[in-house]
């Protein structure tokens, strides 16, 4: 019982702790919105972008505190709909938010020059590369829920928060390095990113059909079953705008040009 | 600004057609095999619960290939309707050869599904019941007439190229 109250009370703690980081953060983007907007020559920071990077911050919370948090830990299903938040939703949220155009044309010159410089540097523009974050993203799923690591990380409170904000990290990569809303310093063509993202939705449907299957460690198979569905269509539901927003930009290159419609 | 009569109007939207033709054909290609895809998912899969997610006798290659179809067909749908925007756009859509395409897209793929996947790889069957070989008859058939009428459309266009004698650029 004692041992009960202790523990609830840590999570209560630690619960408090991260919701104030994310208020942080909407503070931090919102902040720098305004302030930026401010400067002359520059144009207002667009509102639907504060909504997107909102939103995102609001999935990425619900997936890590809250009911549905602490439900993910005993019970499969809501740990694969926290998954699809935190791993998917989220990313792609805060990338349409455009985070880093913002943060660049909010610091002072010589510091966004540097940073630049350090986005342009080698390590950057591997975890960039399609492929790495592809295989990051997608093979950190496939190593979670095919290993004992899904049981270890319900056991212990370091793995738990090193697989999220693996999960987290490696999807904001992935869906950056497929869909350019802020600047890249390499970019790849829309048929080489577009084959890299086929695949990586492949290797993902592939997965959530294997759970179904094959549930992992300590996982009741109806759990592993209806977790398994939900991971597929689900990612198919946000993989759906992943491919239109990829379309479109392609559709918006291609525009003929004035020249050519003479 | 000169107005052009309804005949220079047709020479125009023929050639913008010529030069697209390719890619006429492979935007229909691409909507066939995701159209057809989505309809076994909805119909069979969701409506009519006639075979399951997963079939867990499945073999490993065959999960992989229902994976890699899945996705590809998911995005090809997708895909194939911003390309036929596009041909829009350049008033450059031509509808048989699109249609061409679209068939011999959903036919190719329906045949592949019905002889590779389901009868090789065995990853499901069309429907669980003793008196499997009808279904499998209709879905095949279906599969090869579509590839017949496809090609009958991109045929005919095809001679429409040949007799103006535009071969196809741009792609």
């Amino acid at each position: 019982m004692n041992n009960d109250h202790v523990h609830h009370e840590s999570i209560v703690f630690s619960d408090l702790v991260l919701a104030l980081v994310f208020v942080l953060f909407v503070i931090l983007y919102v902040g720098a919105g305004i302030i930026s907007s401010k400067y002359s020559w520059l144009r207002p920071w667009p509102f639907h972008r504060y909504v997107f990077w909102i939103g995102g911050v609001l999935c990425a919370a619900t997936a890590i505190i809250g009911p549905l948090a602490s439900r993910a830990h005993t019970y499969f299903t809501a740990h694969m709909f926290g998954h699809l938040l935190l791993g998917m939703l989220a990313p792609l949220l805060l990338v349409l938010a455009a985070p880093m155009t913002l943060l660049l044309r909010t610091l002072p010159l010589s510091v966004a020059r540097s940073f630049s410089r350090v986005l342009r540097s080698y390590p950057i523009r591997m975890f960039t590369h399609p492929i790495t974050a592809a295989v990051l993203n997608i093979g950190g799923l496939w190593l979670l829920y095919t290993t004992d690591l899904y049981m270890v990380m319900q056991q212990n409170i370091f793995v738990h928060a090193m697989v999220q904000i693996h999960v987290f990290v490696a999807g904001y990569l992935f869906t950056a390095a497929i869909v350019y809303i802020d600047p890249i310093p390499h970019r790849f063509s829309f048929i080489y990113r577009s084959i890299v993202l086929v695949i990586a939705l492949a290797s993902h449907g592939i997965l959530s059909k294997y759970i179904y299957a094959h549930p992992p460690h300590a996982v009741p198979a109806a759990q592993a079953e209806s977790g398994g569905m939900l991971m597929y269509y689900g990612g198919d539901a946000i993989d759906m705008i992943l491919i239109c927003l990829l379309c479109y930009q392609w559709f918006k290159a291609t525009r003929p040009r004035a020249s050519s419609s003479v | 600004m000169v107005k052009k009569t309804a005949h220079q109007k047709n020479n125009l939207n023929d050639s913008k057609h010529f030069a697209y033709s390719t890619r006429n054909l492979w935007a229909g290609f691409l909507f066939g095999v995701g159209l057809i895809a989505f309809i076994d998912e909805t119909v069979f899969h969701q409506l009519l619960h006639w075979h399951h997610f997963y079939d867990k006798s499945t073999t490993d290659i065959g999960l992989v290939s229902d994976g890699l179809f899945h996705a590809f067909s998911w995005f090809a749908t997708i895909a194939s309707l911003f390309m036929v925007a596009d041909l829009r756009r350049s008033s450059a859509l031509w509808l048989t050869r699109w249609w061409g395409g679209v068939l011999i897209g959903a036919g190719s793929f329906q045949l592949y599904d019905g002889i590779v996947q389901h009868k090789l790889m065995r990853i499901h069957q069309i429907r669980y019941v003793e008196n499997i070989l009808i279904y499998d008859l209709v879905w095949n058939i279906s599969a090869a007439v579509m590839i017949v009428a496809g090609a009958f459309f991109v045929f005919r266009t095809r001679n429409k190229l040949q007799q103006t004698g535009v071969t196809s650029f741009h792609e």
